[in-house]
């Protein structure tokens, strides 16, 4: 089984129906076997904040949601986060790539890389960083965590986790 | 006819409808003229009115009517498409186009001068598109949800606001009565 396909069958089994994703390279693979799965309804979303409208929209009519991005949406994406998913208790695990980091090829990405931890600990999000494929093993139990809570949380995935060539 | 008199209108429609209502002075009209758990009122976030309806419709069976306005669909104008593109034939957008962004102080919209809102969501590829007068809201909205149809309304009326209080609900309890609600007609 491919990472991709682990971590939507993590999502399939933690009762995760309805999906967003905006796309980023690292991401390719895993937002094409969302597409193909049929037991995840896939609403591809233009800006993140959209996206966690429509994730908040889904988990009020009663299906668990999550979001797929780079961390680069989190510049567009902390109003959404305070005043809505947080202040309406409205778990959301985010799934991110974490661009930037080392083996980055796009200099601009490490902008973004720099501030994306300090912007997630002062909104007082749970934070993984998933930089070897086995951390993925802890996958299962940040879905379920992040639904118990009520709470968003974030999942960064470096290049390293997605095996880019350094 | 301003905004709330077109809420005022549309209560007894959408009184039994599962409803996502606007940031600001929208929501704190309808908390005020017809406050039910089946709405969902937005204390912040401008902008996501429609997508959270949108996501709500594509989630469950029933019928959801998400009450926005001109200034708040252009700050996400990336909804359009999106409703456009996935079949939601329970979903509802009530545009309330009053050309001006009434919660701020009623600083005048794009909506108001050479953009149509009806244009534009027909470019973005949603099919079943009214405009209509603010005199005609109640019948438009009464048609559409007989219809079984996805439907945008955009509704033209006049700028300006009535003074109302703001809503007095704590997030966690608009949240938990309306998925009470959902869970109870699902």
């Amino acid at each position: 089984m491919s990472i991709s396909e682990k971590l939507i069958n993590d999502l399939i089994v933690a009762n995760v129906e309805f999906v967003t994703t905006v796309p980023c390279k690292q991401l390719a693979d895993v937002i094409e076997k969302i597409e193909q799965s049929t037991q995840i309804q896939h609403v591809p979303s233009n800006k993140e904040d959209e996206g966690m409208g429509l994730c908040a929209g889904a988990y009020l009519g009663g299906k668990r949601s999550c979001i797929i991005m780079q961390n680069t949406a989190l510049g567009v994406t902390i109003n959404a986060l305070t005043t809505l998913i947080q202040y309406y208790n409205i778990p959301l695990p985010m799934l991110i790539s974490y661009r930037g980091e080392v083996g980055e090829k796009v200099a601009c990405q490490v902008e973004m890389a720099i501030h994306t931890k300090c912007l997630l600990q002062q909104l007082g999000i749970q934070t993984y960083h998933f930089h070897n494929q086995e951390d993925a093993d802890e996958f299962p139990g940040i879905l379920n965590h992040t639904y118990m809570s009520r709470k968003p949380t974030a999942i960064l995935t470096d290049s390293n986790f997605w095996g880019v060539k350094k | 006819m301003i905004r709330s008199e077109i809420i005022k209108s549309i209560a007894p429609v959408i009184s039994n409808e599962l409803v996502v209502c606007n940031i600001g002075l929208p929501s704190q009209e309808l908390y005020m003229i017809d406050d039910q758990p089946s709405n969902f009122y937005m204390l912040g976030t401008m902008g996501l009115a429609s997508s959270i309806g949108f996501g709500l419709a594509l989630a469950q069976t029933q019928k959801v009517i998400a009450i926005d306005g001109d200034g708040s669909v252009l700050t996400n104008l990336g909804t359009l498409p999106t409703i456009a593109n996935h079949a939601a034939d329970n979903f509802i957008l009530l545009i309330i186009d009053n050309g001006s962004y009434g919660s701020t102080g009623d600083q005048p919209t794009y909506a108001g001068k050479k953009t149509s809102l009806t244009g534009v969501a027909r470019e973005c590829g949603c099919e079943n598109v009214v405009e209509c007068k603010a005199e005609d809201a109640r019948s438009t909205l009464e048609a559409a949800l007989s219809s079984n149809k996805k439907t945008i309304i955009v509704c033209k009326c006049d700028s300006g606001n009535i003074p109302v209080g703001v809503i007095g609900l704590d997030p966690g309890v608009i949240r938990h009565r309306f998925m009470e609600e959902v869970t109870a007609r699902n």
